[in-house]
């Protein structure tokens, strides 16, 4: 049940980091939300403006950046190393895209709990950062049954 | 009011550009699209390079036909607002995107009473007159939530030792 309070004695709820670029990835992260009900919550997007829908939580920005450069991509990784070190969540979650990828593979180097689900966009194969994330996810996940593999990603549901 | 949507990443000429023409022959309808950075810039369109989440939602709300690239922002709002949308993949090899993969999407989602592919330009203005005269509140809404065992598997995950 996703209603139900936290069961089984923790002594504090899990602080969690959900991390996206802006677009269809935050759209998609969005609809996971009442997975982590009564938890601890904070949202990172390479957009500023998408504060304005998750106006009840602890929001930051980080640099966007895409393959086609490079340097960009060096500054967004810093900024996301340095969010983790602010932000100290016990898990991650990303769908996406470059910023994700950074954001679990340091997460998982400073040993916390790390949940990749991998865009609805991609159907016929994973996503770049998808393919690679497999060593950085602990849960490691694809929205298309036809992509699921014994060896991961697994399938569980898609949020459509 | 007709709302034009191409994502936060890149612009797509080959759509605004056919859309325009459009506009200008169909004054009677009014258009508002958010382009992208750096491309066309229309005509016979009211346009915005970049829109924020709650303006995106605004125009969403405020639209009969939704007219765009097949990114999966567009669909998941467009099912969950019943809209009628015009989908247009991005194609790599104009340089419309880093991979083809939105013509993969497209198949996955064509299926969908709400949307319409066009895959062939010149067969856009035909598939905006059919979808205007389409009553979207006909069909179903998408469920509003995340299928309950993908919601309940990352609980679990996140509350176990």
């Amino acid at each position: 049940m996703v209603n139900q309070s936290l069961e089984g004695g923790l002594s504090k709820a899990p602080k969690v980091l959900l991390l996206s670029s802006s677009g269809g990835h935050w759209t998609q992260m969005l609809r996971l939300l009442p997975a982590f009900e009564s938890m601890n919550m904070t949202f990172a997007c390479t957009d500023e403006k998408y504060r304005e829908t998750v106006p009840e939580y602890p929001f930051y920005s980080i640099p966007d950046a895409s393959m086609d450069s490079k340097l960009m991509l060096v500054w967004q990784a810093i900024k996301v190393f340095f969010l983790l070190l602010r932000v100290k969540p016990d898990v991650v979650v990303s769908t996406g895209a470059s910023s994700g990828f950074f954001a679990l593979l340091f997460a998982k180097k400073m040993g916390k709990k790390t949940i990749w689900l991998d865009s609805l966009a991609n159907v016929d194969k994973l996503s770049l950062s998808g393919s690679r994330i497999a060593p950085y996810a602990d849960m490691y996940l694809t929205q298309w049954p036809h992509l699921a593999k014994p060896e991961g990603p697994k399938y569980l549901g898609a949020v459509l | 009011m007709i709302f034009v949507t191409v994502g936060t990443q890149l612009p797509f000429d080959r759509l605004i550009k056919r859309l325009d023409k459009w506009a200008e022959a169909h004054p009677e309808h009014e258009v508002f699209a958010q382009i992208g950075e750096g491309g066309f810039k229309p005509k016979f369109i009211k346009f915005k390079e970049k829109i924020g989440p709650i303006e995106f939602a605004r125009h969403f709300d405020q639209a009969e036909l939704i007219v765009a690239h097949v990114g999966m922002g567009t669909i998941i709002a467009g099912l969950e607002n019943s809209k009628s949308m015009v989908l247009v993949p991005r194609k790599s090899g104009l340089g419309e995107h880093r991979s083809d993969h939105q013509l993969d999407t497209a198949r996955k989602f064509e299926h969908f009473d709400l949307i319409s592919i066009v895959e062939d330009i010149n067969l856009l203005d035909e598939a905006i007159e059919a979808s205007l005269k389409r009553d979207a509140n006909v069909f179903d809404k998408a469920p509003l939530q995340a299928s309950p065992e993908l919601i309940e598997g990352i609980r679990s995950f996140v509350l176990s030792d």
